[in-house]
């Protein structure tokens, strides 16, 4: 099978996460288009043999960080998401019951590497050579990921915090 | 226990990634930690749920235009193949005149103004800017071999000129048949996958220096000029006049610092 039949195969995975990483079904397909079409003129630099997926995935990465850049979305890559704390309504409504609302309020940096561990199933090694950072960083971006994201679905320590707050 | 458990045991534990005895030891180490415990299946549950919420879009039907994404190329070469056949076919009528009036070719700087080097620098262009696996022979991880392998061709010192500062990257480069010999054909891309070509022939008969010239054969632009022993023509068909002569204007600089 040539890489260009690989490619389409893989198009139902790329649009999984996506869909993931951005939360709205057309702005994910944009991000799909965008990393289709990048993939494809530089298609000469991928070398036969190598991981196709992970090259595709970190041509995704790269398209992700440059939109995400140019459209200047409230989405700054180092962000600990303090609006959750500054909003703040009443009660209940703290919690963010659901998930996918969850994730997009995860740091982007954090969310990539849970979404290529648990949704791709990546090994770490692959995370790391996706993403183009060390696997220690994999590491404390996945726990740091998946706390904030505990404490968001069970309202557990971030929740109890805010209540104090209020 | 031989190694003490540290947080990436209970991440890969959490994700199934451990090797058996380890995951064994890890599981063990959780039994007498019930706070981690909790955690740690709180994050096995997270993930599950976290997969069968996205798992519906494997089975969504792939939409059109994500289809179309992976062959853009396609259409423009059609338009390029169909530039190309119409150009041969005029070729072959400009060839048959020639042949039919005892045409031969006239020595010396002033029959050949370079237009016919804009031609095949276009068709050259045309034939290989949409190659998606092969676009170049020797690619630009082995730069340094590439430009001694052309130079030796035409026995000329060539350059690939650096055009980063432009925004256009080597791919790489290959060797061509000319009408004077060899021709050394350099490719380049830019981050948006827009491609030039530079196309490089000896000038045997002629020493002469011409300013830039344009030509548009098809849908591809050239502009080339002459400098001295070499011919260079500079084509694309992704970007407009402007831009390429910007282009255009870099390699110049580059190739007469």
């Amino acid at each position: 099978m040539n890489e260009a039949q690989r490619l389409v195969e893989l198009i139902p995975r790329l649009r999984r996460y996506a869909r993931a990483l951005v939360g709205d079904r057309a702005t994910a397909d944009d991000l799909v288009q965008d990393t289709l079409e990048r993939a494809w003129a530089k298609l000469h630099l991928y070398r036969r043999g190598t991981d196709l997926r992970a090259w595709l995935f970190t041509v995704m990465h790269n398209v992700h960080v440059n939109r995400v850049r140019a459209s200047r979305v409230t989405d700054p890559l180092e962000d600990e998401m303090p609006e959750l704390a500054q909003r703040a309504p009443q009660g209940d409504a703290l919690l963010v019951r659901d998930l996918d609302r969850a994730i997009v309020r995860l740091p982007a940096e954090q969310r990539a590497v849970l979404l290529l561990v648990t949704l791709e199933e990546m090994s770490y090694e692959q995370v790391a050579r996706t993403l183009g950072i060390p696997i220690g960083t994999v590491m404390s971006r996945l726990s740091r990921a998946r706390e904030k994201l505990r404490a968001m679905m069970l309202g557990q320590p971030l929740a109890a915090k805010l209540k104090v707050v209020k | 226990m031989t190694e003490p458990v540290d947080e990436h045991d209970l991440q890969a534990y959490a994700d199934g990634k451990l090797p058996e005895d380890r995951h064994a030891a890890v599981a063990a180490w959780l039994a007498a930690h019930p706070d981690d415990a909790e955690r740690i299946d709180n994050y096995r549950q997270l993930a599950e749920e976290l997969r069968s919420t996205y798992q519906g879009v494997l089975d969504e039907p792939v939409p059109e235009r994500l289809r179309r994404a992976l062959h853009p190329a396609r259409a423009r070469r059609f338009a390029l193949v169909a530039m190309w056949v119409a150009f041969g076919a005029a070729l072959g009528g400009i060839a048959g005149w020639q042949l039919h009036a005892g045409w031969r070719p006239a020595p010396g700087p002033i029959a050949d103004t370079g237009a016919a080097m804009a031609r095949r620098a276009a068709v050259a262009h045309a034939v290989y800017s949409p190659e998606v696996r092969y676009p170049v022979e020797v690619r630009a991880d082995q730069e340094a071999h590439l430009v001694a392998w052309l130079s030796k061709r035409l026995g000329a010192p060539l350059r690939a000129p650096k055009l980063d500062a432009v925004g256009y990257s080597l791919m790489g480069g290959r060797l061509l048949p000319g009408d004077n010999g060899p021709v050394a054909h350099f490719m380049y891309q830019s981050e948006r996958g827009t491609r030039i070509t530079l196309y490089v022939r000896t000038e045997a008969a002629s020493n002469q220096e011409t300013a830039f010239r344009y030509a548009k054969e098809g849908n591809v632009r050239v502009f080339y000029w002459m400098d001295r022993k070499l011919g260079y023509a500079l084509s694309s068909a992704d970007i407009g006049k402007d831009d390429l002569f910007k282009v255009a204007n870099a390699v110049y600089q580059q190739l007469n610092p």
